[in-house]
């Protein structure tokens, strides 16, 4: 059949499965957008092309399906830029389609020409730039399966505009042929058996999980594996909501801003069994005194990332469900009492010190997201920002839907959260899907308000409004003398802000507001902004200073 | 037991990276020495003897960490088929250089006598240079280098190290 390659592309994202894209048209993609009302994808039009980004990473993350943006050449383009680096970090798979100038305009500067293969070179898993219709088929088909097997990742298609006009006879590629990439996914059964071994003679063990056990929707083999052998487990902040939090076996995050009692945890195991985690620094801090007593068993998909910063004493590469499938019958049942008991002598010390804003009468963030976890059951998707406010839901937020937390992890993109939260709606929209954010990440991409209200999602957003950029003030104030130097907000009347687009917006100033402010936005239909006027100079503790080891902390100050 | 930054036990390894030989794919390989700061002495690429398939022999300094890792990463690439550390194996390493020297009537036999130890070649002579190739290993080829200097080098390229195993054993069967 004679297709241009316009119709080409519409027709292998439909192929692909793909339900939906998040965009913003522009002169070099008009040809493509003109021909997509014949076809059933939903467009999501974005206010701006790092929203669409993060949308179609949101949307990724919470259906686990790949995630699709669309840009325009240029400005379009370098707009996708930080979006497509958040989502290669934390191995999120998108397709990004860039328009480009005519494939004979190339390289002559022309208007709205910007090289973004180039660009993206180093942030994307694979790119591709496709200069005449016939080619486009098979980029396409390269670039999904790319971006979703092995470790997921970004991946960009830059279309000229004569391909995307050009006629060609239309054949769909059955099969991929890239013999430079086989991700291995089965793990190595001799060392598999002695993981097994090891995990058998361990008495201290800990688990930590990152989102490798999201990705590879492992939740239940990790959860059987944990239980049958009984070892604890603590989580990255992306490998949040893989277990069930309620589960007491569950330690929570560890690292930087991890309770203690993970962290404790965690230093004086011995054995640690990482699993679809990279052992980021945020986590191990300096990697040379992480767990010091423990051997490491680490299972990933990606070989790069064994060894890379920690020592490994025992390596497998493979598929965290694959892995697990093969580990558990090999692992003994066991019991470990005595050392849970020690981490849940550290657990009750770690409640002493949250007692005071327990008890206390100020607003404060904790409060705010434990009544929210309450409120939802633990239950919501939820969609956090990056700083002070995203440490807060991870301390306090019991996640126990599988996969129910979004957040920005390894490039810590402030500004993600709202128009990620628009792709976790369209993705999920029988799911409660609650926005957390601070004052300064929300305001980076608050224009998507717009977009929200054209597509009628009924988004929840909590903003924490300290008036701060509040994680970088915490640190001014523990490490550089108080200089509080361009962290200070002046902000709009958000719930005033959020009535200008047609949303719901209630300002909530008091403690005891909080618990109604809530329950009315949840008996709210459509979309819902809480400005919460938090107290302004509160910290996020525990806090591991940089560079210390994870059991050094600066603890929660048992009087406020 | 590895562990990923050990920045003591230095050494030079040379590496040979076949790779599909797809548009972008030597910039890629280029950024990722770049981008992850690995430290690259040369690096040559060329045809294989396999149509559609480069060759390309890296040289780098690194620890034997680092080196796992350059090689995991190179291996990321979609493009890279195969990667193979050659340090240690019995390998006929060896470099081209073009030199042009500084020469006139006075001198050109004494140079022509140091050419011819070398056992290198004159290819090009002018009115005040003479144009040297040599093939050899760096070592080789620094040695000309040196001995020429004082004459007044004018001109300089060299390829950087291109390598294979000797015998059978060839990296992109393994």
């Amino acid at each position: 059949m004679k297709m241009n390659g316009a119709q080409i592309i519409w027709e292998c994202l439909v192929r692909e499965g793909v339900e939906v894209v998040f965009g913003i048209t522009g002169g070099k993609v008009i040809p493509l957008y003109h021909e997509l009302p014949g076809f059933p994808i939903r467009h999501i039009t974005m206010r701006h092309e790092q929203a669409a980004a993060h949308a179609a990473d949101g949307y990724a993350r919470a259906t686990g399906r790949v995630g699709v943006c669309v840009a325009t050449s240029g400005p379009g383009a370098t707009n996708l830029v930080t979006g497509i680096a958040n989502a290669q970090m934390d191995s999120v798979p998108i397709v990004a389609i860039t328009g480009q100038v005519a494939s004979g305009e190339l390289g002559t500067d022309a208007f709205q020409e910007v090289d973004i293969t180039g660009i993206t070179m180093p942030i994307t898993k694979h790119n591709y730039l496709v200069t005449r219709a016939s080619e486009l088929a098979q980029a396409l088909r390269e670039a999904f399966h790319i971006a979703r097997s092995g470790h997921p990742g970004a991946v960009l298609v830059d279309v000229t505009v004569d391909a995307q006009m050009g006629q060609c006879e239309f054949a769909y590629p059955e099969r991929v042929n890239l013999p430079g990439y086989r991700p291995h996914t089965t793990g190595n059964i001799r060392q598999v058996t002695q993981a097994a071994e090891m995990i058998n003679k361990a008495k201290r063990p800990v688990l930590m999980i990152g989102r490798g056990v999201i990705i590879a929707r492992a939740q239940a083999e990790l959860l059987e594996l944990a239980e049958k052998a009984q070892i604890p487990v603590s989580t990255t902040l992306l490998g949040k909501s893989a277990i069930p939090e309620s589960n007491p076996l569950c330690l929570g995050m560890g690292g930087m801003h991890g309770e203690a009692y993970a962290n404790l945890a965690l230093q004086q195991a011995d054995l640690i069994i990482g699993i679809g985690t990279r052992f980021d620094d945020r986590f191990t801090s300096a990697a040379h005194t992480f767990a010091p007593q423990a051997k490491i068993i680490h299972v990933d998909i990606d070989p790069a990332e064994i060894a890379k910063r920690v020592r490994v004493d025992l390596p497998i590469v493979g598929d965290a469900l694959n892995v697990l499938r093969e580990l558990v019958p090999l692992v003994q049942e066991a019991r470990h009492d005595e050392w849970l008991q020690v981490i849940e002598g550290w657990r009750a010390d770690s409640r002493e010190h949250s007692r005071h804003w327990e008890e206390g009468d100020a607003l404060v963030p904790q409060y705010v997201i434990r009544s929210l976890c309450e409120l939802t059951q633990g239950e919501a998707i939820m969609v956090s920002d990056v700083g002070q406010n995203q440490m807060w839901e991870a301390q306090y937020y019991i996640h126990n839907r599988f996969g129910g937390l979004i957040s920005s992890g390894g490039l810590g993109t402030m500004g993600f959260a709202l128009p990620a939260s628009i792709g976790a709606q369209v993705g999920r929209p029988e799911c409660a899907v609650w926005v957390v954010a601070g004052d300064g990440g929300l305001q980076m991409t608050i224009q998507e308000l717009a977009t929200i209200m054209q597509e009628r999602l009924p988004v929840k957003i909590a903003l924490l409004n300290n008036g701060y950029l509040g994680m970088v003030r915490q640190w001014q104030e523990f490490f550089f003398e108080r200089n509080y130097c361009a962290t200070p907000l002046l902000g709009p009347d958000f719930a005033k802000l959020a009535e200008a687009y047609g949303i719901a917006g209630i300002t909530v100033c008091e403690k005891e507001q909080v618990g109604a402010a809530l329950e009315r936005a949840m008996q709210i239909e459509g979309p819902v902004l809480i400005d919460f006027r938090i107290e302004q100079e509160h910290n996020v503790f525990p806090m591991v200073p940089a560079g210390r080891p994870i059991h050094e902390m600066i603890r929660r100050p048992k009087q406020g | 037991m590895t562990c990923a930054k050990e920045y003591n036990n230095h050494s030079r390894r040379t590496l040979v990276v076949l790779m599909e030989d797809k548009p972008g794919v030597l910039s890629n390989v280029s950024n990722l020495f770049r981008r992850r700061n690995y430290n690259i002495e040369s690096l040559t690429v060329g045809h294989s003897e396999t149509p559609g398939i480069s060759r390309m022999t890296v040289v780098v300094y690194a620890s034997d960490a680092v080196l796992e890792q350059v090689s995991k990463q190179l291996y990321k690439l979609i493009h890279v088929t195969k990667v193979t550390d050659i340090t240690d194996d019995d390998a006929v390493i060896r470099e081209l250089a073009l030199i042009r020297v500084h020469a006139i009537s006075t001198n050109r036999a004494e140079i022509k006598q140091l050419v011819d130890i070398f056992r290198a070649q004159i290819i090009d002579v002018a009115h005040d240079s003479m144009t040297i190739e040599i093939t050899g290993t760096e070592d080789k080829v620094d040695s000309l280098v040196e001995i020429l200097r004082p004459f007044g080098i004018k001109e300089l390229t060299r390829t950087g190290r291109v390598a294979m195993v000797r015998g059978s054993t060839t990296p992109n069967r393994g």
